[in-house]
């Protein structure tokens, strides 16, 4: 078990991004970055401060960004790409397709403002299918990393990974949940609470909720097995089909649609040994606009509703 | 001016290719043969004379890079690869062959010699840009050569490159775009026009120069003419689809499709007349 909780700390994963981008540019001089006119949002404007000569914004343009990065790679270099996950997904699905992932190009894309927390933006920057755009790519590794701590380790990780990799996160302040560093390796679930009635399998930003969802149920007399699933693809096959095996009940979920995202992960994952499985997460509907917190309520990605649901099952099965 | 032994010996390379991309499409039984031929005199000066590169070192970091935007000429570009030494040319013959490694548009991890896997169009530009920020970044005196289909650059993300290309002062570019005038569908001009195409690229910032594409000695000028001046280069070479065998020649029917039994011996009996007449 991890040492996983939830702490009055929030801390933004964009902070840590741009953060954990200069230490490794200062260790690393192959590390080059690109935005697409969105570098103070997405932070990187602060590694393009420290290395000018490294950072290059190549305008509202993101498929030819995501080329350039292509080429780039095709010469030796590390290349962080980013912008929002809705144009750097959607906008640029071709380019990464024909020119990073089929060529297998060391291009790390990665996405923030992912999900329905962006707000008051509305459906139009909510990106709600990019976990399945990008799963669906062969040689794509998928991460949704917890908190700004996890975040911090998962730079390096794909900088040291050689292939392309799609990391999600999202604009809003997140709690800080692993006080130490250390914990993630591409491809590794994580199980942060250990319980045998219901297993909640949880990625990127609904991790924090999860582990709420287990103090709402054990008040009920209820032990749910908690996992953090930070990588996407590969998932981590083994841990689904233990958790499977030992509660009989899963439920994942996931700021994405359904379609595509964790919950297809995991249930292809013990497809062959299947348990009951519940998905949480947004249904097949586009977004809207409001405060991120109404969002997470109103399409019932909250402790509370897992909690429920949860209940549910252990009645159902 | 150029000597006439190098001239004569690039017409030479440019019918082998034409004779290969004649061969190996009519043997995969599909394929590109009309925008591989407008391209074959191109192929020869860059491969056999203009680029610096190693067949027996494909990763070399200081070669010049060829990016065929125009993926689906891949057979022309096979065919110098082959004819360069990068893999045995019998290979040609298995174009588009399962369980054999040329795949029927251009890929990196499979064919030595291929820069950039190509084959969706309006991708090309984009990479070789990348490939040129990096030359600069290392200080290296590479440069790298796109071929861009004249109908590819109606897709918009050709225009993000272009602007990108001359934004970073990219002179290590060579552009050269394939103006046969044809595309699939008919004319460039009457689906959707690109004229005035040297005008456009001056507008993005390029330095534009427009030759015949099929004359040697024209295309070994341009490229001696080309200056380091801050400005990405675009050579406008104006060419025929299907250049080289009569009935291809200026068509849109070759685009896409293999020549038959009795077209690929009037074509390669062509192109073996014209070779003759060359030594003779
Ligand atoms: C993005 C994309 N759209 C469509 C195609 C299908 N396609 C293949 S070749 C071609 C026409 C290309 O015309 P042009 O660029 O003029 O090439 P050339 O005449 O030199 O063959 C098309 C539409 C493609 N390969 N990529
Ligand atoms: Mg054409």
């Amino acid at each position: 078990m991890v040492n996983a909780n939830i702490t009055n700390k929030m801390r933004n994963l964009r902070d840590a991004y741009s953060s954990a981008l200069i230490e490794l540019g200062s260790k690393n001089e192959d590390v080059v970055v690109l935005d697409a006119d969105l570098s103070l949002s997405t932070k990187t404007k602060r590694f393009g401060t420290v290395f000018p000569d490294r950072f290059f914004d190549m305008g509202i343009a993101e498929a030819n960004m995501m080329g350039v990065a292509a080429g780039l790679a095709a010469c030796g270099k590390i290349v962080f790409a980013s912008t929002f996950a809705v144009f750097a997904t959607g906008r640029s699905y071709d380019a990464i397709r024909q020119s990073i992932a089929y060529p297998e190009l060391n291009v790390k894309i990665v996405a923030t403002h992912a999900g329905i927390s962006v707000g008051g933006d509305g459906a139009s920057h909510q990106m709600l299918e990019d976990i399945a755009l990008m799963r669906a790519l062969p040689n794509m590794t998928v991460i949704a990393p917890a908190d700004a701590t996890e975040m911090e380790d998962v730079v390096p990780a794909i900088a040291e990974h050689s292939g392309p990799c799609y990391v999600r996160i999202g604009r809003a302040d997140a709690p800080i949940i692993f006080e130490t560093h250390g914990e993630f390796k591409i491809g590794r679930g994580l199980v942060l609470r250990d319980g045998s009635d219901v297993a909640i399998i949880a990625t990127g930003t609904m991790t924090a909720e999860a582990l709420k969802a287990y103090d709402l149920l054990k008040k009920e007399g209820i032990e749910a097995c908690i996992v953090h699933m930070p990588t996407i693809k590969p998932i981590d096959k083994k841990l689904a089909r233990k958790v499977a095996g030992k509660t009989g009940r899963i439920i994942t979920c996931e700021e994405h649609t359904i379609i595509g995202g964790l919950g297809d992960a995991v249930s292809m994952a013990i497809a062959e040994k299947p348990v009951p499985m519940r998905r949480i997460g947004v249904n097949d509907v586009f977004g809207e606009s409001g405060e991120a917190r109404q969002l997470m309520e109103k399409y019932g990605l909250t402790a509370e509703n897992m909690a429920k649901v949860a209940k549910e099952m252990i009645k159902k099965y | 001016m150029h000597d006439k032994a190098l001239i004569k010996d690039l017409k030479r390379k440019a019918l082998e290719i034409r004779k290969w991309v004649i061969e190996s499409v009519y043997r995969a039984g599909s394929g590109h043969p009309g925008g591989s031929l407008s391209i074959a005199d191109v192929m020869a000066c860059l491969y056999f004379h203009e680029m610096r590169h190693n067949p027996k070192d494909p990763k070399w970091p200081d070669r010049d890079r060829l990016v065929l935007s125009k993926g689906h000429a891949a057979p022309a570009l096979y065919a110098a690869l082959a004819l360069a030494g990068y893999f045995p040319v019998e290979e040609l013959k298995n174009l588009r062959k399962i369980g054999h490694f040329l795949q029927g548009h251009p890929c990196m991890k499979k064919v030595p010699g291929v820069d950039m896997s190509t084959g969706s169009l309006g991708h090309g530009l984009s990479v070789a840009v990348g490939m040129a920020l990096a030359g600069k970044l290392d200080g290296k005196d590479y440069r790298v050569f796109v071929i861009l289909g004249d109908g590819e650059v109606q897709e918009g993300q050709i225009w993000e490159a272009a602007n990108s290309a001359s934004h970073y002062k990219l002179d290590n570019i060579i552009a050269i775009l394939d103006r046969n005038g044809l595309q699939i569908d008919g004319p460039t001009e009457e689906i959707m026009h690109v004229e005035p195409i040297a005008w456009r690229w001056q507008a993005f910032g390029w330095d534009v120069i427009e030759i015949d594409g099929h004359d040697i000695e024209e295309i070994l000028d341009t490229f001696h003419e080309i200056k380091m001046n801050e400005k990405p280069t675009i050579i406008i070479a104006n060419t025929i689809k299907g250049k080289g065998v009569s009935f291809m020649e200026g068509t849109l029917s070759f685009h896409g499709k293999p020549p038959s039994e009795e077209q690929y011996k009037k074509a390669m009996s062509e192109l073996e007349q014209e070779e003759r007449e060359l030594n003779g």
